[in-house]
């Protein structure tokens, strides 16, 4: 074989460069914390979201969008969670009820993940107003 | 090893069936609990329609305009034609075209005629949007929006004769006096349209317009139903439609 040398070489420095970014972000991306003691979260008698921490991390979104269409196009407006509890499907004051901390809740992490969810655009987050 | 011809297509047709087991016992198991749940106090009705009494309306009154644009977070863009209406007054010429009487001297046709969505029983706006962005719920009636997938192509606006319908030019956010946080506003590239108040029909309530009315010139009700107000009242006076010779059977009855 000719040149195995340069070609071995060669192939070290690219590999290098493409996984560059993963190196160079090594340790100085940890996840955000998500704080979860809004005031209203602490006046809870039992602190749970409507489902579990790991599918609300998970698939929150996809929940979302089953919410907008069962209220927009069906016409329900209950969600009924793995206990069977009843929540009003509704994300500026279900989940904005209690996770009344949007900037560090959501914000955060949609930055971190590079996320950009078009939901702020209509709908209004309460207290803010004109946001 | 070796596998003859048939054995081969053996294995290979109980695979198959075992790759079906799994979807078919799902689609069994999917009669289960609901997810999703109509609210219990909601009010519940085959056809909303609305009846407008003309000759109530006294001259220059806006509780009605006022109190559907601050629910439903309409803004007020004081260019013209940017204008965004759900609810508003139009000439009785304009609302009735051609049903004028040069001659009539005083009397319901000279004032503003409210005008609002007809939520047609035979809507064009629903044929014509190419993403079914607009569409007609079954079990009521209501020609709805869902503001998620509109592409902001006006084909709807094209379509409606009533002219019920507006877009969105510019954000509307910074031209709505107070936000109210119960309802979404819209964004930019967006129509919107009266929706006969479904969020509030699922709560239980009367639309905005007819609760703010003080001259009870509103009346709202469920034409399939024969107990109700609106029935019994188009069933001994006579009323107007706009455009009726299109076929879109409009839902708002005019009592000249």
């Amino acid at each position: 074989m000719f040149d195995t040398g340069k070609v071995l070489a060669g192939l070290a420095i690219f590999l290098t460069l493409l996984t560059s970014p993963f190196w160079y972000g090594k340790g100085r991306t940890a996840p955000p914390a998500l704080p979860v003691d809004t005031p209203e979260i602490q006046k809870l008698p039992v602190k749970a979201c409507i489902e579990s921490t790991p599918y609300m991390t998970a698939s929150h979104m996809e929940l979302l969008n089953e919410w907008r269409d069962a209220v927009v196009r069906d016409g329900k407006q209950l969600y009924v969670n793995h206990e069977g509890k009843k929540f009003k499907m509704s994300l500026s004051q279900t989940c904005l009820g209690c996770h009344s901390n949007k900037e560090r809740f959501c914000d955060t992490c949609h930055t971190y993940s590079g996320a950009t969810p078009r939901c702020w655009s209509c709908h209004v987050v309460p207290k803010e107003g004109r946001t | 090893m070796k596998c003859s011809r048939r054995a081969l297509l053996k294995i290979a047709g109980i695979s198959l069936i075992g790759a079906g087991v799994r979807p078919a016992l799902e689609a069994l198991g999917a009669g289960g609990s609901p997810r999703t749940l109509a609210s219990p106090n909601r009010l519940v009705g085959k056809r909303w329609a609305m009846a407008v009494h003309i000759h109530k309306c006294p001259t220059g009154c806006k509780e009605c305009i006022d109190a559907c644009h601050r629910t439903h977070n309409v803004p007020d863009f004081e260019n013209l034609k940017d204008q965004v209406k759900w609810i508003w007054n139009e000439p009785f010429r304009d609302v009735f075209p051609g049903g004028e009487n040069p001659y009539l001297e005083k009397g319901p046709t000279e004032g503003p005629v409210l005008v609002l969505c007809n939520h047609c029983a035979n809507p064009p706006c629903v044929r014509v949007c190419p993403t079914k962005a607009t569409f007609q719920r079954k079990e009521d009636g209501i020609v709805m929006m869902d503001y998620h997938r509109c592409i902001g192509c006006r084909f709807c606006m094209a379509g409606c004769p009533y002219g019920a319908r507006s877009m969105n030019f510019r954000d509307p956010r910074p031209f709505i006096k107070g936000i109210n946080p119960e309802f979404p506003t819209r964004t930019k590239g967006v129509v919107e349209k009266c929706n006969f108040c479904e969020e509030r029909l699922a709560r239980g309530l009367m639309p905005a317009c007819v609760e703010a009315c003080k001259e009870k010139a509103l009346v709202f009700g469920d034409l399939e139903n024969p107990q109700s107000e609106i029935r019994k009242l188009l069933q001994t006076r006579f009323t107007l439609r706009r455009k009726p010779e299109l076929g879109t059977q409009p839902q708002v009855y005019y009592l000249v």
